[in-house]
């Protein structure tokens, strides 16, 4: 036996670089309009993280926190493409795909803060944002479940004949689960309208991706066996995020079947709010702060002529709506008792017994 | 008024239900083309298709997860686990999933599943596919348990399984399966949380669930010529449990008795025992008394399958010592 740990020191494996080209995606077939959506959803995602990190240090926010700075790109790429009833189905590192499917940020922030105006009126907290409403349809906390659950909202729309697509989104570490195999298995049986991404971020919680997966890139090298192509992204691209989700959702609508889509990108801080990501191997993510999200995005609106000030304006006014939603949630009351004891079941209450 | 099997009695509820709502899919692990191992859905894809029958890969996981994920978009699904031994390798969706869901959304998302599942022992299958699990699923918030006895009562809870908009986990016990009974003609619908007297006796009450139910009444017919009248309960449903029928029960005889098939430790008798230790202390003339396997994994010898599983001579033993202590 071989552990990854005897061929080299704790941290110390090889560095994983970004892709070199920022300009790929320039010329690329997308509105404008659709452009300016995503550069807002990217801003979103990026000061609604940032002010829940400042919250969670400031003990407002209660419990953990999984963030997606450094991620926002895959969130608002997909989230910029999917019809309004497409279902999305996330993980406990959620906040991204709830904000991308324009779920407001005082329900979500709300939520954080265990308040009676949060999405869940408090009861199901940062790692299960859900708004039925918006197509998002949950975040889940046990690693690999909710792609077996995915797969039961797409055979829904198939059934139904709807022409919904479900789109489930899922970290590296995912891929080494069983729930992951049996979930693509199935859906290519049953030719599910179903997409999946996995968001490879390198590292599943502390530990690098590469030194526990037998194959390099862990989703990627595993489509294959369940007669799916393989379709690595930029992740931190929005516009191949956004054309790759373009894709693979007229693929499963169409009744093709499942796509699964490895998107790499990376994590700027830790696994949760504990981790400080000491694990990271020096200037890996001083390569990949350079290969950011944000920064991409506004150096291509910039070249195709959007002029600074109207970026600027997107920034402000989501830093507005930030602070606004940071009051509304820390104004919010907490939840009444009672609401401890409803909803267990379908009658709205708790009761188990005569 | 058809005489069916307990299997037979499986496939005419889901059909039942299958024939009044589109929204009702089957599936399962050789529940289509093969109608079930146990033979619990013989007919039902000849009868509605392969769309709303499908055979599924080993993969339980995926089952229930297609199930759950069904259910929360608009489906009612009925998915099969071929033994309830093997819920150990799909626990997560049942538990943090299906269990959970509604209460964690705040009421946003409904669940309106079936889970069916050959549960039990008596077959010499061995540790691993001969378990009594509703214990199991007692013990979390969120899920429904039901445990039919009899024919006629698989039509009718399933039908109410099927309609209740909350995760159900139906146990069929694979000893019962080749069991005959009545079963009225036309649709039934039975209700989730209500016991069933199967014998009236006015000096023990005796609670059990189950292929357990039968041979507690067998058990009570001898007790009966000894001159002790035993009422046995068919407890049918632990969540949502039907306390105040054996509450009621213990008030007039002043005693209490479970049969219970799963393993000693916390099972669902401890719970009942708790409640009328509680609520009906007044009316107990001596120690309330719960007949079980012992704390032991099921051994396949049909001798040794036979020693630990409650028999109706122990039930008998068990009652006889208590009453005349």
């Amino acid at each position: 036996m071989t552990s990854p740990l005897e061929r080299h020191p704790y941290g110390e494996h090889a560095i994983v670089l970004p892709p070199k080209s920022q300009t790929t995606h320039d010329a690329a077939d997308i509105d404008r309009e659709i452009r300016l959506l995503m550069y807002r959803r990217l801003h979103e995602i990026r000061q609604f993280e940032k002010r829940a990190y400042d919250m969670f240090m400031q003990n407002l926010v209660k419990g953990t926190t999984h963030l997606s700075l450094g991620m926002e790109a895959v969130a608002a790429g997909f989230g910029a493409t999917m019809r309004e009833d497409d279902y999305t189905f996330a993980t406990y590192r959620g906040h991204a795909h709830t904000l991308a499917r324009g779920v407001p940020m005082e329900g979500i922030l709300a939520e954080l803060l265990g308040r009676s105006n949060g999405l869940l009126g408090g009861k199901g907290g940062s790692m299960h944002l859900t708004s039925v409403e918006h197509g998002m349809m949950g975040s889940y906390a046990i690693i690999g479940a909710h792609l077996t659950i995915a797969n039961g909202a797409a055979w829904s729309a198939q059934y139904r004949g709807s022409g919904q697509v479900a789109v489930c989104f899922f970290g590296d570490g995912t891929t080494n689960i069983g729930a992951f195999h049996e979930a693509l298995n199935y859906a290519a049986v049953f030719s599910l309208p179903v997409v999946f991404v996995c968001e490879n971020n390198l590292y599943m919680e502390y530990t690098a991706i590469s030194d526990i997966t037998a194959v390099p890139r862990p989703a990627a090298d595993r489509a294959g066996a369940y007669g799916l192509q393989p379709v690595v992204v930029d992740g931190n691209d929005a516009d191949a995020c956004y054309l790759a989700a373009r894709d693979a959702l007229e693929h499963a609508r169409s009744g093709r079947g499942p796509v699964l889509i490895e998107a790499l990108t990376y994590r700027h801080g830790g696994h949760s709010r504990a981790d400080p990501g000491k694990y990271k191997p020096p200037g890996e993510l001083e390569a990949w702060l350079a290969h950011d999200p944000l920064k991409i995005y506004r150096g291509r609106l910039e070249r195709i002529g959007v002029p600074s000030s109207a970026l600027d304006e997107i920034e402000s006014q989501v830093g507005q709506a930030v602070d606004a939603a940071t009051e509304a949630a820390k104004n919010g009351p907490l939840p009444e008792q009672a609401l401890a004891y409803t909803d267990v079941w379908a009658d709205g209450g708790h009761s188990w017994r005569n | 008024m058809a005489q069916l099997t307990y299997r037979e009695a499986v496939a005419r509820g889901i059909a039942q239900e299958m024939n009044r709502d589109e929204r009702v899919v089957l599936i399962g692990e050789d529940i289509a083309g093969a109608g079930g191992v146990f033979k619990t859905t013989v007919g039902l894809l000849e009868q509605f298709g392969p769309r709303r029958v499908l055979d599924t890969p080993i993969s339980e996981q995926a089952i229930l997860g297609a199930a759950m994920g069904a259910a929360m978009t608009g489906l009612r699904p009925i998915a099969e686990i071929m033994f309830s031994d093997f819920f150990a390798v799909c626990w997560d969706i049942v538990v943090n999933q299906m269990a959970k869901t509604r209460y964690m959304t705040n009421g946003q998302v409904s669940i309106p599943l079936v889970v069916k599942s050959g549960n039990g022992g008596g077959l010499r299958f061995g540790a691993q596919h001969s378990q009594s699990i509703e214990n199991w699923a007692m013990a979390v918030p969120g899920l429904k348990v039901v445990t039919p006895s009899c024919p006629e009562d698989v039509v009718g809870l399933m039908a109410a399984a099927v309609r209740s908009d909350d995760p159900v986990l139906f146990f069929e016990h694979k000893g019962l399966y080749a069991s005959r009974g009545e079963v009225p003609d036309g649709p039934i619908e039975d209700v989730l949380g209500k016991a069933k007297i199967r014998r009236s006796g006015e000096h023990a009450t005796i609670a059990a669930l189950g292929m357990m139910v039968p041979r507690a009444v067998e058990a009570a017919e001898r007790l009966a010529a000894q001159g002790i009248s035993c009422e046995v309960i068919d407890v049918r449903s632990l969540i949502p449990l039907d306390a105040q029928t054996i509450l009621d029960s213990v008030g007039r005889t002043g005693r209490l008795f479970t049969v219970e098939e799963n393993p000693r430790a916390l099972g669902w008798g401890a719970e009942i025992a708790s409640i009328v230790g509680d609520e009906g202390f007044w009316d107990l003339d001596g120690p309330i008394v719960r007949i079980t396997t012992p704390h032991v994994p099921l051994p396949s010898a049909d001798s040794l399958e036979d020693l630990v599983i409650p028999s109706v001579d122990r039930i008998v033993a068990e009652v006889e010592k208590a009453m005349q202590a």
